[in-house]
């Protein structure tokens, strides 16, 4: 396998470390909404909201990063059908990996609990305070996740059927270190 | 329109003889703002009642007693008022209402004045000062004005929640209250 059929640096790096954050911030956040108030609960939330925004933001740099440098192509074995769930699996990916946070964001914002980046800066409110919407917001904000947690784990088997069955190299495109000379 | 100003210097004629007026309740506001781990977090008291002169011509003369039901706390969620109310917050069972009662108001000048006096929470009684603005509105004088005070001095969040560094110590009280003219 050539270097040149593998994603950019920057674009592997951007992989594995929003992969890394988005297995802790659902953890995170799983354990913490069973939590009853405590001055831990109001820490675990503020990193779980501090760990979103920061995926969000990576999110869209590693966005920026594969519409300026186009993804390797699929390998030539798999065919149109193959061809259409990967395509529809990365779409779908992305689509949560943005859709995850703002719904966070914005549940923050209408229970009126804004997120202070960090402790530092404040980000505005997406929408006026208001109970029931928030109820609604976190509703789909944990439902939103179950479904990236499902599209997450089809990708994992994707990526396994790859290397185990097909046996393609395709894991490559993405290691952060190139198969063995 | 100049028989309608006269009365307030009318007022201040026989204001010793008055009995103070009860607030209008209904256009008054008492909020908090308090922030946990830099996260600016409001609520209000949705019941408290008392009585406040405050003649805009001679403020000083003003006198202020305000109490406030503690149980009527109002905060972003559900679960965070019935927290709000349990013994290490306001203790609620036991303390049903916090009390501001004015020792002296003074004019600063330019349309600032400043209320000093005691606030009990929670059984707790400290000396508070606030500045404060008012203004005429119609039959109301409004008064508008921002009290700073430290939610461990009444120990409000007592136990673990005492920790500063998760809600800070320094809570933000803005009062908005609207004093009808006296008969």
């Amino acid at each position: 396998m050539k270097s040149s059929e593998r994603y950019s640096s920057p674009a592997i790096a951007l992989h594995w470390l929003i992969a890394g954050l988005i297995i802790a911030t659902f953890i995170a956040g799983l354990l913490v909404s069973g939590l009853p108030l405590s001055p831990a609960k109001f820490k675990y939330i503020a990193w779980h909201k501090w760990a979103g925004i920061t995926i969000l933001a990576l999110v869209a740099v590693r966005l920026l990063v594969r519409l300026l440098k186009r993804p390797p192509a699929l390998p030539a074995h798999m065919n149109g059908l193959e061809r259409l769930l990967a395509h529809g699996g990365h779409l779908a990916l992305y689509l949560l990996m943005f859709a995850v946070p703002l719904t966070g964001w914005l549940m923050s914002s209408a229970y009126g609990f804004p997120v202070v980046l960090f402790k530092l800066v404040q980000l505005p409110d997406l929408v006026a305070q208001n109970e029931q919407l928030a109820a609604t917001l976190k509703t789909v904000h944990e439902t939103l996740n179950w479904i990236m947690a499902a599209c997450v784990a089809g990708h994992v088997l994707a990526a396994i059927k790859h290397h185990v069955i097909d046996k393609d190299g395709m894991l490559y495109r993405m290691s952060l270190r190139g198969p063995r000379e | 329109m100049k028989q309608l100003r006269l009365i307030p210097a009318a007022l201040l004629l026989v204001a010793p003889l008055l009995q103070a007026a009860p607030l209008d309740t209904g256009k008054s506001q008492i909020n908090f703002t308090m922030k946990q781990l830099n996260v600016p977090v409001t609520g209000n008291f949705k019941k408290f009642s008392g009585t406040v002169v405050l003649d805009l011509k001679k403020p000083e003369a003003g006198k202020a007693d305000i109490s406030i039901d503690t149980a009527s706390i109002s905060l972003p969620t559900a679960e965070a008022v019935g927290e709000a109310k349990k013994a290490d917050w306001f203790n609620v069972a036991k303390f049903p209402s916090a009390r501001f009662v004015s020792s002296s108001i003074k004019n600063l000048g330019g349309g600032k004045l400043q209320v000093a006096g005691k606030l009990t929470i929670k059984g707790n009684t400290r000396d508070v000062t606030a500045p404060f603005t008012a203004r005429q509105e119609g039959a109301l004088t409004v008064v508008e004005g921002v009290l700073p005070v430290s939610r461990l001095a009444y120990k409000i969040g007592e136990g673990d929640w005492a920790d500063t560094g998760t809600v800070a110590d320094e809570v933000q009280i803005k009062f908005k209250v609207a004093i009808p003219a006296g008969k």
